[in-house]
This record gives C-alpha cells, sequence and structure tokens, in this order.
C-alpha cells in the first residue's frame, strides 16, 4: 500500500527482514527438514558429483585435483565393448517381456478377482497372491531355483508326470530360457502385488453402468469386456507410462540370484555389468561410465514418456 | 454354495465366465502357495530321506533336526540378531525423518516447501549409481560399519510424499487452534500430526521394516567379510549361491561343515522358512493398511 512512496532499496531491505522475521517464526519447520536435506544431499547428490569420475583415470588412492582426466576415453571403450552391448539386449529383453507380462496378467487377475462374489474367498485370494511381494528376492530366487531344479524340482515332476517331457529339463543351464525365467519368477512374485492399483480403480466404476448393461441383456463376460476394461483404461495408460520411464533400470537383483556362470550371457544387464565390471575388477572409471549412460537413457526415457503422456491426457506425471 | 452361484435362470455363458473365474483364482492360489508349502515340508524332513525326493506338502520323515543344526551355526544367530536391529533402527529412523518431512512439506506457509520439495523430488528420477555410491560409503569410511545399513537410505522421497498426500487431509484449523493454544510447530507435530497420521505411518513403517529386513546387497557389497555385520538374507544367499554356482570363494568354512552333516538342499529350506515366517506373521495384520496406502501413493505419483 505503501509502495507508491517507497525506493527500491528499502523495499528490498524490507523484503530481507520480513524472509528472516519469518524464518525464525518458523525455525521448528527449518529444524525438522533441513538436517534431512543436508542428508538427503550427501548421500543421494554428492554420488552424481562422482560421476567426474567417468572421465578421469581414476584412482580411489589421489584426490580430486590429482587425477588424471581423460575425456570420453571410457566411453568409446564402453561402445566397442561387446559385453557393453550384449547387456543392453539381455535389458531391454528381459525388460520388454516385464513389461508386457507384468501388465496383461495382472489386469485379467483383477478383472476375473473382481467377479468373485463370495467376500471372504476375495479376501483369501487376495491376501494370498500379496504374500510373495514381501518375500526377498533372496527367497524367491531360493524357491524358483528349488521349483525348477532337476531333482525333485515341482515343474519338472509335473512337466515329466503329465509325459510332456521324458526326462527333466536343466532350467539353471539353460541360456536362452534365462529371460523366460526371471520373467516367470517376476510374474509368480509380483502379480498379486500389482492387481491392488486396478482392484481400487475398478471400484471406483459406477454400478449403474453395469444395470444398464444387465438390462441390455449383457453377459458377465461382455460387462467385463465392455465396462470394466474401459473404466481401467486410463489407470493403465498412466502405468504403462511409467513403466516405459522405467525400461532401462531394472537393476540386477533378479539377474543376480538367479543367474550362474553357465547363462552369463544371457544374464548380464547393464547394472550388473557395471557391477562386475567397475566394483568387482576395480574399473571404477569404466563402471561409472556405464552407471552415467545408464541414468541419461532413463532420464530421457522417462521425459519421452512423460511428453507422450501430456498430449494424451494434458497432464504431467513428473 | 452352488446353489448360490447358479441360480436356474444362469446363462450359460455366465456359468462358463464363472467356471474360469474359479478355476483361475484356484489355479493362482496353487501357484503362490505351492512351493512355500513344499519348501516347509522339506525342512520339516529328514535331510537323508529328502534326497529321496518325492516330498509335496506333508514332511514325510517329520523332524526339527534341520533347524537345530543350522541353529547351532553361529553365523545365523548373529544374522538374526543384526536382521532384528537394522529393521527396528532403520524402521524409528525413517519414519522419523519421513514424517518430519511431510509435516514440514504440508505446511503451505512454510518458506522452503518449495524449495525441499523439489530437492526431495529429483531424487526420485536421477540417481549416482553403484559405483559413485559405493565410492562415497567408501570415502565416509561407513564401510564395515552398522551405519551403513540404516543411514544412506534414510531418506525416501516417496515415503515422504505418501505421508504427505495423508497430511494434507487433515483439516488445517486443527493445526490452527492448537497455535491459539500457544503450541509451536514441533507440538503440532508431535502432538496433533503424528497420532492422527497413524494409517499413513503404519503403511510406511511396514514398507520399511520389508524392506530392511530383505535387503541382502548392503551387506554383500559394505560387510561382505564382516563376520559380525552378517544378516540372515546375506547368509541364505551366501548358501543358495554355493549350491547354485560353484562359488566358493566368499564361503565361511563354518557353513560348509553345517552343510556337511545336513544337506545343502535341507539348509537351504530351513534357513528360507526362518527368513520368511516373520513376514508371514506381521503381514496380514497390515493388510488393510498397506493396501490403502498404496493406492494413496500410486495416485499421488
Amino acid at each position: 500500500m505503501k509502495a507508491v512512496t517507497t525506493i527500491k532499496p528499502q523495499l528490498a531491505a524490507r523484503r530481507k527482514s520480513r524472509f528472516w522475521g519469518t524464518f525464525f517464526q518458523q525455525k521448528y519447520l527449518y529444524l525438522m527438514s533441513l538436517p534431512f536435506v543436508l542428508w538427503v544431499f550427501v548421500f543421494n547428490y554428492l554420488p552424481l558429483w562422482g560421476w567426474t569420475m567417468a572421465f578421469q583415470k581414476f584412482k580411489p588412492k589421489d584426490s580430486f585435483l590429482d587425477q588424471e582426466w581423460v575425456g570420453l576415453k571410457y566411453f568409446k571403450e564402453l561402445f566397442h565393448d561387446d559385453s557393453f552391448f550384449q547387456a543392453l539386449r539381455n535389458t531391454l529383453a528381459m525388460s520388454v517381456m516385464g513389461l508386457v507380462a507384468g501388465f496383461i496378467i495382472p489386469i485379467v487377475f483383477a478383472i476375473l478377482l473382481n467377479e468373485v462374489r463370495i467376500g471372504f474367498l476375495k479376501r483369501f485370494v487376495q491376501t494370498i497372491s500379496y504374500l510373495p511381494h514381501f518375500v526377498s528376492w533372496v527367497v524367491a530366487a531360493g524357491i524358483v531355483t528349488k521349483m525348477l531344479s532337476t531333482d525333485n524340482g515341482a515343474v519338472n515332476d509335473l512337466l515329466v508326470g503329465l509325459h510332456i517331457i521324458h526326462e527333466p529339463i536343466q532350467f539353471a543351464a539353460k541360456g536362452n530360457l534365462f529371460w523366460s525365467i526371471v520373467t516367470a519368477s517376476d510374474i509368480w512374485k509380483e502379480t498379486g502385488w500389482n492387481t491392488i492399483i486396478y482392484l481400487a480403480a475398478i471400484a471406483g466404476i459406477g454400478p449403474e453402468l453395469y444395470e444398464a448393461a444387465r438390462v441390455d441383456g449383457a453377459s458377465r463376460s461382455q460387462q467385463a469386456w465392455h465396462i470394466t476394461l474401459p473404466g481401467i483404461r486410463s489407470t493403465i495408460i498412466v502405468l504403462v507410462i511409467i513403466s516405459i520411464g522405467h525400461l532401462i533400470s531394472i537393476g540386477f537383483e533378479k539377474q543376480f540370484l538367479l543367474g550362474n556362470n553357465l547363462v552369463r550371457d544371457y544374464s548380464q544387464t547393464l547394472d550388473l555389468y557395471a557391477l562386475n565390471y567397475g566394483l568387482g575388477m576395480g574399473r571404477y572409471s569404466f563402471g561409472t561410465a556405464i552407471n552415467i549412460f545408464n541414468s541419461v537413457v532413463s532420464v530421457i526415457l522417462l521425459f519421452t514418456a512423460n511428453g507422450i503422456f501430456k498430449k494424451i491426457t494434458k497432464e504431467s506425471i513428473i | 454354495m452352488k446353489a448360490r452361484l447358479f441360480s436356474s435362470g444362469t446363462p450359460w455363458s455366465d456359468r462358463f465366465f464363472d467356471f474360469t473365474v474359479y478355476f483361475v483364482i484356484t489355479l493362482v492360489t496353487i501357484i503362490t502357495l505351492y512351493p512355500f508349502l513344499n519348501v516347509l515340508a522339506i525342512s520339516l524332513n529328514d535331510s537323508t530321506d529328502s534326497v529321496r525326493g518325492g516330498i509335496t506338502i506333508f514332511p514325510r520323515a517329520f523332524t526339527f533336526k534341520n533347524y537345530e543344526t543350522i541353529f547351532a551355526f553361529s553365523g545365523l544367530i548373529t544374522g538374526l540378531k543384526i536382521s532384528i536391529l537394522r529393521t527396528v533402527v532403520g524402521t524409528i529412523l525413517g519414519l522419523i525423518s519421513a514424517s518430519m518431512l511431510a509435516f514440514t512439506l504440508s505446511r503451505v506457509d512454510f518458506q522452503g516447501r518449495r524449495f525441499v520439495s523439489t530437492f526431495l523430488a529429483l531424487t526420485m528420477y536421477v540417481s549416482g549409481g553403484l559405483i559413485p555410491t559405493y565410492i562415497l560409503i567408501k570415502d565416509l569410511h561407513m564401510m564395515g560399519t552398522f551405519a551403513v545399513y540404516v543411514l544412506p537410505g534414510l531418506v525416501s522421497a516417496f515415503n515422504v510424499f505418501v505421508i504427505r498426500s495423508f497430511i494434507d487431509g487433515i483439516p488445517y484449523a486443527l493445526q490452527e487452534s492448537a497455535k491459539l493454544d500457544g503450541a509451536n510447530d514441533f507440538t503440532i507435530y508431535w502432538r496433533v500430526i503424528l497420532p492422527l497420521t497413524k494409517p499413513a505411518l503404519a503403511t510406511i513403517a511396514l514398507f520399511l521394516a520389508v524392506g530392511q529386513w530383505n535387503s541382502w546387497f548392503d551387506t554383500y557389497l559394505y560387510n561382505g567379510s564382516k563376520d559380525y555385520l552378517t544378516t540372515l538374507q546375506f547368509e541364505l544367499m551366501k548358501v543358495i549361491q554355493s549350491t547354485t554356482t560353484n562359488a566358493d570363494s566368499f564361503h565361511g568354512r563354518n557353513m560348509t561343515e553345517v552343510m556337511a552333516q545336513i544337506s545343502p538342499e535341507s539348509v537351504k529350506m530351513a534357513i528360507t522358512i526362518i527368513v520368511t515366517v516373520p513376514i508371514l506373521v506381521v503381514y496380514p495384520f497390515l493388510q488393510n493398511y498397506f493396501v490403502k496406502g498404496m493406492t494413496l501413493g500410486a495416485v499421488k505419483s
């Protein structure tokens, strides 16, 4: 209100004092957030500084200033390494397989589960199906290995018992089956958990739609196809786009635990490659270059996915 | 039951649909449960008898010997202690950090809100990666310490945002009236907000606890050679890896002796059960909470 007569420096000074005034008023809010901000800075942002390693001939004992800068040497090495392209292929293959199966199966299961009319049975099946999500990948890998083993593994027993195969398959030694094993393990572990979000979306569909369909003589399967599925369409689109953003960052946990030396050509993902070459062999700079490649591609994918999403829905997910 | 499912007027297509529904959910239930029951049965079966095969979901020669043998192995007791400790400490610290940050971010009048919020959100999209983090931990002299289990992952942006969206649903008038009564911001957080945020806190506590209990990679990476800092998951990982691959390099002599007494198979199954049981015990109680929390988090993020 006094702005008409106030000259600029005074205004700035007052704004400053207002800032500090509020700062002291909100001292508890600052005390409750700034220490954690500092924390995040150290553990989440400082590693980004470590990216400089990829452009240096990094020696852990030397200080930052004593390192020898080598430019893009390690990136060039990386793009001339066959293992890199193999790791990229494995990452994309398992990620796409996981994406396709990881969407279709939970959606189908959620729709079917929604049709269960007996309340306690529905809750029981849900409780059971969420369970594997909570066990670690170590446990899951142990169980999968046991189920697929040649001596008394359930899968081999079943297949032999049904006369589909004559003798047990050595799943753990078959490289060409590795991607499928990882995908199947993922489905076993996460299907139930992934239905939660779809079931929530289905619950939001208005009952009057189903009633109208019934009046028109639609069967239950027609209702599921023409009402339930379109009703969760937007949820599906959002989740698909988020997954595309994470296409390349599938990590290494499953591959590390389920893989072995026999299937290495199929099990080595980018992260596992960074782990084996970077830490395992002490080639920190080279490993960091892999990490950087991974992160940069991830961010590009994320923005691309978000761009597509914005076009479709006029909203941003980032 | 049949009468309820199929009244006489039900069309054939609906009967077929119902059949598909119940067939699929039965199949899923069996596929999910059978492996666990099978592992449990083998862990309770005499190890020499197990080698004959053919055990499904009931032990044939019932015994607790497998468990007795592995509990005599000191690594397992240490692992159990450390696993419990990291779960308790990690969950408490994680809850404190996430709820405090969430509270400050929910306050529209907080000056630092925008900065802190962006600063946190960015961590969900960019990370330094494995090797820079490893070097950082090394430079901070955290290798071979217990701290490495709970400190680096202390603040999780996702958890903060889940709790914040919950706090946003609490009427601000409550905070204002507390303020009129002379409460400062910390008292409001502690006395007003925390008690009302219990459902969200329970969800996050579950996520944190399960995450802590299940992690093995930090042990492998930072504390693999420290026997006194080993965790249960890491011990199980070693046993599984030693039988699938022939990597005997990082395998303690202690465990090999155990495996010689009873078969590696039985050791594996028994440890798997020990590692899984705590999760089985806690999680049905918290199911309602986490379903709510999961939907909340997914909608917001």
